[in-house]
């Protein structure tokens, strides 16, 4: 079965078509006081990648933008502060409606909570 | 702590990828009772991640091949676990195992906010916790939009999203040529597909190939989908410089000697705004060093877990099935996990493994041969490290570059990882060199006879406070 000529330029060709997905309803969160939509079940980073943020944290010594790399929780460069809480991993971390992130600088330190 | 119940299971699988979850099951289907511990919300390990619930995927399989093997295993995953024979705890991080009398205590972290701590006990152990992306350094790899392969098609598989839309995949293995596939078919444009090696390795083992007839079609079915695509394939070639600021704009592709040196002059740009790169994978092997299990070096440079032909690694009552063992794929991961499983019911029952333990052995031999073959092809040649630029990062946590660690080698000294390690930081932040450690190695040399490939003493960061209750329970 032909589905297109270019299957590259298919404009119906995303993940979620591929997958046949029907997600429950998205829903907000922010990135750096900007509102960025989120699906039930994706990741923080997910979310931000979707939105085409692939940096959310500046590195401790040079500070120099990362955000996700091994995508599965061994590297540690997805770090971001949520809702005021510094040092989680994005690439792990469920959106939740509502969370606020915000890009973590450093360590993370200067924000951690009482 | 929690109290965990008092009896110490008959076997803990740490792992439910699809190495640890063939073990499980099949365990479980010969009456023992199971434990099986996974980090992640849902069994499936790398290979069979799923789109999470809550985004109506109608064909995950559309992300996999043989998704009816896994569709099958989570059946009877669940009628075992209804029976209570076994128990599967998800989002159960082990961060270490200690011996303890006739068995083995597990450390886990639990919670939401993978907070809060949990012992367990087994009287036997299944290690399957798989492997992680290998990563050579190279000048930019630390901008945002260069991504891991195989962590590209782990958020793809399981967030549906993608890091661009204009994604060059690099580095070596056919693991690339899934990833290049996958995000193709999602939608994005795959300008090129940069391979470091060349295939025309494999012909050099004619056998080894005639035997594994299913990876041979995998080859030609992969490179089908990529022309599909337009995808260009570019071997004996790898990224040597990105561009962009603060995201990827583009990348500069080398050709490369055989030994894996870039040939001067012969750069060439292609624009792109992701890079998906990778070189292979590296087991995961902190639990099993954690409980002394001997370790040696497999066809692709890694170190991989000594074991004998059921499995059992050096370490008494440990087996350990799957990547841990070596990078193989998938089906090796299957057929091992089902034969420690069948070597761990022979020990539990005191007879010896049945008859089908020798066609799973057979078959695990052959495919390992393929194994062999792919990492012999796909080991990085000793000139990689001639991509390097003095300010090259090489630990991206603690930001030390290729410089400082040749600096510490050259004139400080250090001989071998371990004091390149002391004096550089190389490896001691977040991810404890989990992304860094083989290319310090390449770098700096192995460490010393006395230590340990890549040993730590917690699998994971800890909180204090769990470490601390630990300390108080066991001094109790
Ligand atoms: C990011 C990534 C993506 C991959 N994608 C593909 C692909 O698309 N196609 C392909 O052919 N191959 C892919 N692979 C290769 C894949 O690893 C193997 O083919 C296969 O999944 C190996 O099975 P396994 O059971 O040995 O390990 P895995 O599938 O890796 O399973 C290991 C499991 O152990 C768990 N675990 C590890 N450490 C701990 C711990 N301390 N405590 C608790 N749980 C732990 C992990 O959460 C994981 O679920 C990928 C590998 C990686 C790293
Ligand atoms: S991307 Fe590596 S830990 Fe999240």
């Amino acid at each position: 079965m032909r589905r297109a000529r270019r299957p590259d330029r298919d404009p119906a060709r995303t993940p979620a078509g591929l997958a046949g997905a029907a997600p429950g309803p998205g829903f907000e969160i922010t990135f750096d006081g900007r509102p960025v939509r989120a699906l039930p079940g994706q990741s923080i980073a997910a979310a931000l990648w979707a939105a085409s943020v692939l940096s959310w944290r500046t590195t401790r010594v040079n500070g120099r933008p990362r955000g996700a790399f091994c995508g599965i929780g061994s590297c540690f460069e997805c770090l971001a502060t949520v809702n005021g809480r510094p040092n989680l991993r994005a690439c792990l971390q469920p959106a939740r409606p509502g969370d606020a992130v915000t890009t973590q600088e450093g360590n993370g330190h200067a924000a951690l909570l009482p | 702590m929690p109290p965990s119940s008092p009896d110490p299971a008959e076997v803990a699988v740490v792992g439910a990828g699809p190495a640890g979850l063939a073990a499980a099951v099949t365990a479980a289907d010969a009456g023992l009772d199971v434990l099986l511990l996974d980090a992640a919300d849902a069994p499936g390990g790398q290979y069979y991640r799923a789109p999470a619930p809550g985004l109506g995927a109608a064909r995950p399989e559309a992300l996999h091949h043989g998704w009816g093997t896994f569709t099958a295993l989570t059946a009877r995953l669940a009628r075992h676990r209804d029976t209570g024979r076994l128990r599967h705890l998800t989002g159960h991080q082990v961060w270490a195992v200690t011996r303890t009398g006739e068995g083995h205590t597990l450390h886990a972290l639990t919670g939401p906010d993978g907070r809060d701590g949990v012992t367990l006990r087994a009287r036997r152990l299944v290690l399957a916790t798989g492997a992680v992306e290998r990563q050579l350094p190279f000048p930019g790899w630390t901008l945002p939009g260069v991504v891991g392969a195989a962590g590209a098609q782990a958020m793809l598989k399981s967030g549906l999203v993608l890091p661009g839309r204009r994604v060059v995949v690099a580095g070596s293995g056919p693991l690339l040529q899934a990833v290049a596939l996958s995000l193709a078919r999602a939608g994005a444009r795959v300008p090129a597909l940069v391979e470091a090696a060349g295939y025309g390795a494999y012909a050099r083992a004619p056998q080894v190939l005639a035997a594994n007839p299913d990876r041979l079609a995998e080859g030609v079915r992969h490179r089908a989908g990529l022309a599909r695509y337009g995808v260009r394939m570019l071997a004996h070639r790898a990224v040597t410089a990105v561009h962009g600021t603060e995201r990827v704009e583009g990348v500069t592709v080398s050709r490369l000697d055989p030994a894996w040196r870039p040939v001067p002059g012969t750069g060439r740009r292609i624009d792109c705004d992701a890079l998906a790169v990778g070189h292979g994978l590296v087991p995961q092997l902190d639990l099993a060093l954690g409980l002394g299990c001997a370790t040696r070096t497999d066809a692709d440079g890694s170190a991989v877990l000594e074991r004998d032909e059921d499995l059992r690694t050096t370490a008494s009552g440990v087996w350990a099935a799957g990547e841990t063992g070596g990078i193989g794929g998938v089906r090796i991961a299957l057929a091992e996990g089902e034969l420690a499983a069948l070597s761990v019911i022979a020990d539990a029952r005191g007879g010896r493994p049945p008859a089908r333990a020798a066609g799973l052995r057979r078959r695990r031999r052959r495919m390992r041969g393929f194994a062999a073959l792919m990492g012999t092809v796909h080991r990085p040649g000793p000139g990689w490290t001639e991509w390097l630029a003095p300010d090259t990062e090489v630990c991206r946590c603690e930001e030390v570059t290729a410089g400082a660690i040749r600096t510490a080698v050259d004139e400080m000294g250090a001989g071998d990882s371990r004091t390149a390690k002391l004096l550089t930081r190389a490896g001691m932040g977040w991810c404890q060199g989990r992304t860094c450690g083989f290319a310090i190695r390449a770098l700096a040399g192995p460490p010393g006879p006395d230590a340990t490939p890549g040993r730590r003493p917690l699998a994971c960061p800890v909180p204090l406070t769990t470490l601390a209750r630990t300390a108080r329970s066991e001094d109790a």
